[in-house]
């Protein structure tokens, strides 16, 4: 038989049953929907948090501490890195303390993700403009002025409509006026960079840090290209000042906008597999409803396989007949799944935008093939194996 | 037994066939030692009471069962010794089965299901077409080749059937109760086909428990616990449907 007639065959038999074959094939749709849209995903979420870092600057470098409770990153050891001898090529630093905490204004409570507390030098090493209103100075910061710089989302959140520039807030029993909002920044993967507000460190330890150690110190080269001498000029200036807990080990960890970008690729590669992986597992189940479905539809039509074999159907005719048929089932579904994908990539997820790999269609299309031939193989095999005498007997 | 026809070698050999099913305590002897030759040409009824082994004797004739013993020769060859591969072409070019039951592919036209052997073949569409074509007229259904199984009448269901187990033009057409299922207008009428088919030179073999139509053969067998009991020769067929026994091609729609 040719290949239009095997087709011909096929169509008929999945046309045969309609409900039945469409919701066999929703299985494999949502299978390779999901593995390409997941995929998407995360590989969206890699891209944005890429996008971030290199916005922030390459210039930068963030300084972290290595332990845990006593011994942290100091106030005093922030201010000794501005040191135009030791450290000449060090433009800015700025010590931060951040915190989750609750900004109430007008009875309207809001949970703040990112209340930091900084030095006025902030604004330009963390490449944050301010867009309406102004940044506070370091006289305000000196002072310990209760001033705050919002972001977008906490600005829309409290201040509907108003203009939340000279207004009052509270936050941790204590009020501070808003002075700016930040301008708009793109957001990286679930976290909403504009979620966030900035006030000056005294205030923001005073009110709710307390005075213990530091949280990161972001320090900005002089040039990108400086970058390097720059982190040796930090291990200098911090080696005297915060000693090593345990011999060979340090207090403290210099990351750059190179090394955060790796690593936070790296966790987004980590991300998209997982994601990947539990779609994979919805597909395998979609595979599994097609060797379900193909195995009644073998049985129902034992008595039709019997009369196809007593005309002189041959056992690799049947074979092929059901085959080709779950094939159809697996390809219709997974075109379907990819159209679907498709659609679905035009919408933000979860705060997202989906970038497709185009190998990830590729690769769900191929295996829902794999999935018709591997999973309509047993069945199929099941049928051609039938003695014409015992397929006609069946009722 | 010795053939009685005078038309040709035999395109069946039988020896010595029995088949058995099942195993100690629940063991059933359906055929006890067969041996039977058809000629070419010849029209054989075969009788028995159920369980007579006369449905096992026919799915064996028809390659769709295999004997526990004995030989089997459909045009001289010996049947037990075909693969898997070449008892699918046995079925297809050298006989046509027809059921009680029709057997009838469901959803499928008449016209698709008298053209699916020859798809089997690998005969070309157009030529497929056109030969299932001429195998409706000849029972009489060319009109109905686009109704579905489901918009026929059980004889026309029948009609159908038969032209599904000639269009391959077989060497033999093996009927198991062709008639069983239907009343006695669509009876006749499936007779009288299968009396123009004999008369155009097919070979057929049919089951029957219902005496007028087994008197309308040349040749009537009779089975009893899986033996031949009798094998007589009928010279003057007796039956209704004479008229049109030599007659070439019926008339389309005579006999709707």
């Amino acid at each position: 038989m040719g290949l239009t007639e095997t087709l011909r065959f096929a169509l008929r038999g999945v046309t045969a049953n309609k409900l039945r074959s469409a919701l066999t094939m929703l299985g494999i749709l949502i299978g390779v929907a999901a593995v390409i849209l997941l995929v998407a995903v995360g590989n969206g979420s890699a891209k944005a948090i890429s996008d971030r870092i290199e916005a922030l600057g390459t210039n930068t470098l963030t300084v972290t501490s290595t332990s845990r409770g006593s011994g942290g990153l100091t106030l005093a050891a922030a201010d000794a890195l501005t040191d135009p001898v030791l450290a000449p090529d060090i433009v800015s630093v700025s010590p931060i303390a951040s915190t989750a905490t609750t900004i109430t204004y007008a009875g309207t409570d809001y949970d703040i993700n990112q209340f930091v507390g900084t030095q006025a030098s902030w604004f330009t090493a963390a490449n944050s403009p301010v867009r309406t209103g102004a940044a506070f100075t370091a006289e305000d910061d000196r002072q310990g002025r209760r001033v705050v710089v919002i972001g977008q989302t906490v600005a829309e959140e409290l201040f509907a409509g108003e203009d939340p520039v000279g207004k009052q807030v509270t936050v941790g029993g204590a009020l501070f006026t808003v002075t700016g909002v930040l301008a708009e920044k793109s957001s990286t993967g679930f976290q909403d960079a504009n979620d966030t507000a900035v006030a000056p460190l005294n205030a923001v330890r005073e009110v709710l840090t307390g005075y213990g150690p530091l949280g990161s110190i972001l320090v900005a080269a002089a040039d990108p290209s400086r970058v390097d001498a720059v982190e040796s000029q930090i291990s200098t200036v911090l080696d005297q000042r915060l000693p090593a807990a345990t011999p060979g080990t340090a207090a403290y960890r210099i990351q750059n906008a190179a090394q955060l970008l790796e690593t936070q690729t790296q966790t987004a590669a980590t991300f998209t597999t997982l994601l990947g992986a539990v779609a994979a597992i919805s597909l395998l189940v979609g595979g599994i409803g097609i060797t379900n479905i193909m195995l009644v539809t073998v049985t129902e039509r034992t008595r039709e396989i019997g009369i196809r074999k007593a005309l002189g159907a041959r056992r690799r005719t049947v074979l092929t007949q059901f085959l080709t048929e779950a094939t159809l089932l697996s390809v219709i579904g997974g075109a379907l799944g990819v159209a679907a994908a498709l659609i679905g990539a035009r919408f933000s997820i979860v705060g997202v935008q989906p970038v497709i790999v185009p190998s990830s269609i590729a690769l769900a299309l191929g295996v829902s093939v794999a999935i018709g031939l591997f999973f309509g193989g047993l069945p199929a095999a099941r049928a051609a194996r039938l003695r014409p005498i015992d397929a006609l007997r069946y009722e | 037994m010795t053939a009685l026809g005078t038309h040709g070698r035999p395109v069946l050999d039988v020896r010595a066939l029995t088949k058995v099913y099942g195993e100690g305590e629940a063991v059933v002897r359906a055929l006890r030692g067969i041996t039977l030759t058809v000629d070419t040409g010849d029209y054989v009824a075969i009788m028995g009471s159920s369980g007579s082994g006369k449905s096992t004797l026919m799915n064996i004739l028809g390659c769709l069962d295999s004997p526990s013993d004995g030989h089997y020769l459909l045009d001289g060859v010996d049947v037990s010794r075909l693969s898997d591969r070449q008892l699918a072409l046995v079925r297809n070019r050298l006989i046509g089965f027809v059921f009680q039951a029709f057997n009838l592919i469901p959803r499928t036209t008449a016209l698709a299901n008298v053209e699916l052997p020859l798809a089997y073949a690998g005969v070309r569409p157009a030529q497929r077409r056109r030969r299932a074509m001429a195998a409706l007229e000849l029972v009489g259904l060319a009109d109905r080749a686009d109704h579905q199984p489901n918009q026929l009448s059980g004889g026309q269901q029948q009609r159908v059937a038969v032209a599904r187990a000639l269009v391959t033009e077989p060497a033999l057409v093996l009927a198991d109760e062709p008639t069983g299922n239907l009343d006695s207008r669509s009876t006749d009428d499936i007779l009288t086909v299968f009396d123009q088919l004999n008369a155009a030179g097919r070979t057929i073999i049919l089951i029957t428990h219902e005496p007028e139509v087994g008197a309308r053969a040349r040749r009537l067998i009779r089975l009893f616990d899986g033996q031949v009991r009798s094998d007589t020769r009928q010279d003057t067929p007796a039956g209704p449907g004479l008229p049109g026994r030599h007659s070439a091609v019926p008339r389309s729609g005579g006999w709707a």
